[in-house]
């Protein structure tokens, strides 16, 4: 996919999504329909076969998150994409993928649940299903997006983490997002920076596949390669056969661990805007982020130090920017399509040093700057 | 010149793993695992480009003792994984192996889909018709009035067929035999793995701990023993009706045909190679070398 150059396209989030994954080199995508995340699996079905890849549609997004952990260890960049219902179905295997070390994408646009829910209005409901969905005590990475320009940046990003750190990364979209269309200038290939698995360069007999190395993350060979060695969803010691002697498994887990903490400055990613005197810090992810934007504008011209803190990278949470940014903030204001998933990340940071207020649509409608600016009125103590 | 048995298993065993297996004294696993090593070897294919994979339960722990690209995915979803495998890399030579419950219970809804892919995957499925690792719960094959943890007075469902639910399914290549017929389930392997295409091998095999003992057999040699009363080749089966043929193990290549594999299918027709081309999609070099 080398050499398209930069170009101004009209197009949806989900599409952009596409233009992202072909970016950074996604070479399979195995995946089952569901709106509203259908149009990534229609363009990847077409776009795919002329790069030399592989589009499967399976019989369920059980099958498409596996035959994608599958396609990775094959040593294809490899991606899904669901929404609420088959993101459920794949929780199972996205602890599969932790705990083997398989870098793949999941792309979620959230809708509005739980169950089939409102088909398919907006919803960002996902985000604790997203950190915690699959059993066990793991780490994870979960990007998000508020623009159609942003969904194609941060494609881009979830590949190179997942390659990085040898770990499933899962982009939750809304549905606004997903579907809305913008204007974007996408830039040249050349210009993406795109990062790949480390292969290891010693010979087979050394190799040690779950081997603690200096960066926590050990190189990966894909299979056929002639690295001969054992995946297993067991905990697993270096040479990764399976083990329950207590000093491995603890080993084994804490570097899983480990190698995400020591990549928290690299990963956390989070934008501010108008923060440095704000007294009141309005917190948004996602398409709500937009709203909060305008909110915080209109409040600025009323006089009110107001805001933004927009999140991105939604896991692991970003503690330290937070804390950064609210240096002399009073007061947060968290807006969600959701019932306060990130409320409680924040309460939790606020450690009684802000109050912490949220603001919830719930109804399946996006949530208007309007309704914002009304909220953070009736919190009082605002002059 | 050819290498003796003992010669193949050291030669595909994993020098590095710590043995004794897991499998109990008498269970089959072992027997089917020892004849899928030996066809592997009659095929010349190199260690390097085989991937052998499977699932969870007792048949689940068959790969981490062999020297392959060896994968032991979830519950049921071997068959997703081998698929993306297959897909992404058209090169390696694939093997499932699976057990009953992890091949047609939780992991039916894949394994017919598998079938009627018709993807180059091999699939052996050892069919011991109980929940082995789990401690003897009734299975998608369990027959009928059979005794189980979870059914103490006999299983009131009837069992799949395995190998014509296959057939049904749209796999080219299935057959069935037993755990007595050693030969024959290591040329029916060998035969699987060399069908371009979806070809299952189901094999029926003794769990004396777990079916044996609660259902009053007094050892895995009567097991065995009965299975060999019970095979029936397929085609003395012809024109038995329905209720005989379950009551047999029908054993034989119940189908070979010629059926279009996917990965062949999605290099032509979806992305335009040529059939004489190599229709690998191989992100790497693969370089089969044996290194031992």
């Amino acid at each position: 996919m080398s050499g398209r150059p930069q170009r101004e396209l009209l197009c949806q989030g989900n599409e952009a999504v596409v233009e992202g994954s072909l970016a950074a080199g996604v070479r399979f995508f195995g995946g089952y329909p569901i709106t509203p995340s259908t149009e990534i699996a229609e363009i990847l079905s077409v776009e795919l076969p002329k790069v030399g890849g592989t589009f499967i549609q399976m019989e369920d997004e059980i099958a498409g998150i596996g035959s994608c952990l599958g396609a990775s260890l094959s040593g294809a960049k490899s991606m899904t994409a669901t929404s609420g219902p088959g993101f459920s179905l794949m929780q199972e295997l996205i602890g599969f993928g932790c705990i083997a070390e398989i870098p793949m994408v999941i792309v979620n646009v959230m809708r509005y649940g739980p169950s089939t829910g409102l088909p398919t209005s907006p919803s960002q409901g996902d985000v604790m299903q997203a950190r915690w969905g699959t059993h066990g005590d793991h780490p994870i990475i979960v990007l998000t997006a508020a623009s159609v320009l942003e969904a194609f940046h941060m494609t881009v990003k979830a590949f190179n983490f997942s390659e990085k750190y040898r770990i499933p990364v899962i982009l939750l979209l809304d549905e606004v997002v997903g579907h809305m269309r913008e204007k974007v200038l996408l830039p040249a290939d050349e210009e993406v920076q795109v990062v790949n698995r480390v292969k290891p360069e010693i010979p087979p007999d050394w190799y040690k596949p779950y081997e603690v190395t200096n960066t926590g993350v050990p190189p990966m060979a894909s299979f056929g390669e002639g690295y001969r060695y054992h995946v297993t969803g067991l905990v697993h010691d270096e040479m990764g056969f399976p083990t329950q002697v207590k000093s491995e498994v603890t080993a084994s887990t804490d570097r899983l661990f480990d190698k995400i903490t020591r990549g928290f400055a690299d990963i956390c990613i989070t934008d501010s805007y108008q923060t440095d005197d704000a007294e009141l810090i309005v917190v948004a992810y996602g398409s709500v982020a937009r709203s909060a934007r305008e909110a915080v504008d209109q409040l600025r011209e009323k006089g009110h130090k107001a805001g933004l803190f927009q999140i991105t990278t939604l896991w692991p949470f970003p503690r330290t920017s937070l804390e950064n940014t609210a240096k002399v903030a009073r007061m947060m204001v968290v807006v969600e399509m959701n019932r306060g998933q990130i409320y409680r990340e924040v309460w939790r940071v606020s450690r009684g040093r802000w109050t912490v207020h949220k603001v919830s649509g719930t109804d399946g409608e996006m949530i208007a700057p309007q309704m914002i600016v009304d909220a953070v009125k009736e919190y009082g103590q605002w002059r | 010149m050819a290498l003796t048995n003992r010669d193949i298993l050291h030669k595909y065993l994993r020098h590095n793993k710590r043995f004794p297996h897991i499998w109990c004294p008498g269970c089959g696993i072992g027997i089917v695992l020892g004849a899928c090593l030996r066809a592997i070897y009659d095929t010349g294919w190199s260690k390097d480009e085989v991937v052998f994979s499977s699932g969870i339960g007792c048949t689940g722990r068959a790969p981490v003792y062999v020297d392959f690209n060896t994968l032991h995915t979830a519950h049921g979803r071997a068959l997703t994984f081998a698929t993306g495998i297959k897909a992404a890399n058209p090169k390696l030579k694939v093997v499932t192996m699976m057990g009953d419950g992890d091949a047609v219970g939780i992991g039916g809804n894949h394994f017919i889909h598998a079938c009627r892919r018709n993807i180059d995957i091999t699939a052996v499925i050892v069919n011991n018709m109980i929940y082995g690792m789990t401690g003897g719960q009734q299975s998608p094959t369990t027959p009928r009035g059979a005794l189980a943890s979870t059914a103490r007075t006999g299983v009131v469902e009837q069992p799949f067929d395995i190998a014509e639910l296959a057939v049904a399914s749209g796999a080219s290549f299935v057959a069935r035999t037993t755990s007595y017929h050693v030969h024959q389930m290591e040329k029916l392997i060998y035969r699987a793995l060399a069908h371009p295409g979806f070809s299952v091998v189901e094999i029926i095999t003794a769990a004396p701990t777990c079916f044996g003992r609660r259902n009053k057999y007094s050892d895995a040699v009567e097991m065995v023993k009965e299975q060999k009363a019970m095979a029936i080749d397929v085609k003395k089966a012809e024109g038995m009706g329905f209720d005989e043929r379950r009551s047999r193990i029908v054993t034989g290549v119940l189908m070979e045909r010629d059926a279009p594999e996917w990965t062949r299918t999605y290099a032509e027709e979806v992305r335009g190679e040529s059939p004489a081309g190599d229709s690998g999609n191989s992100p790497g070099e693969t370089t089969p070398e044996e290194t031992k």
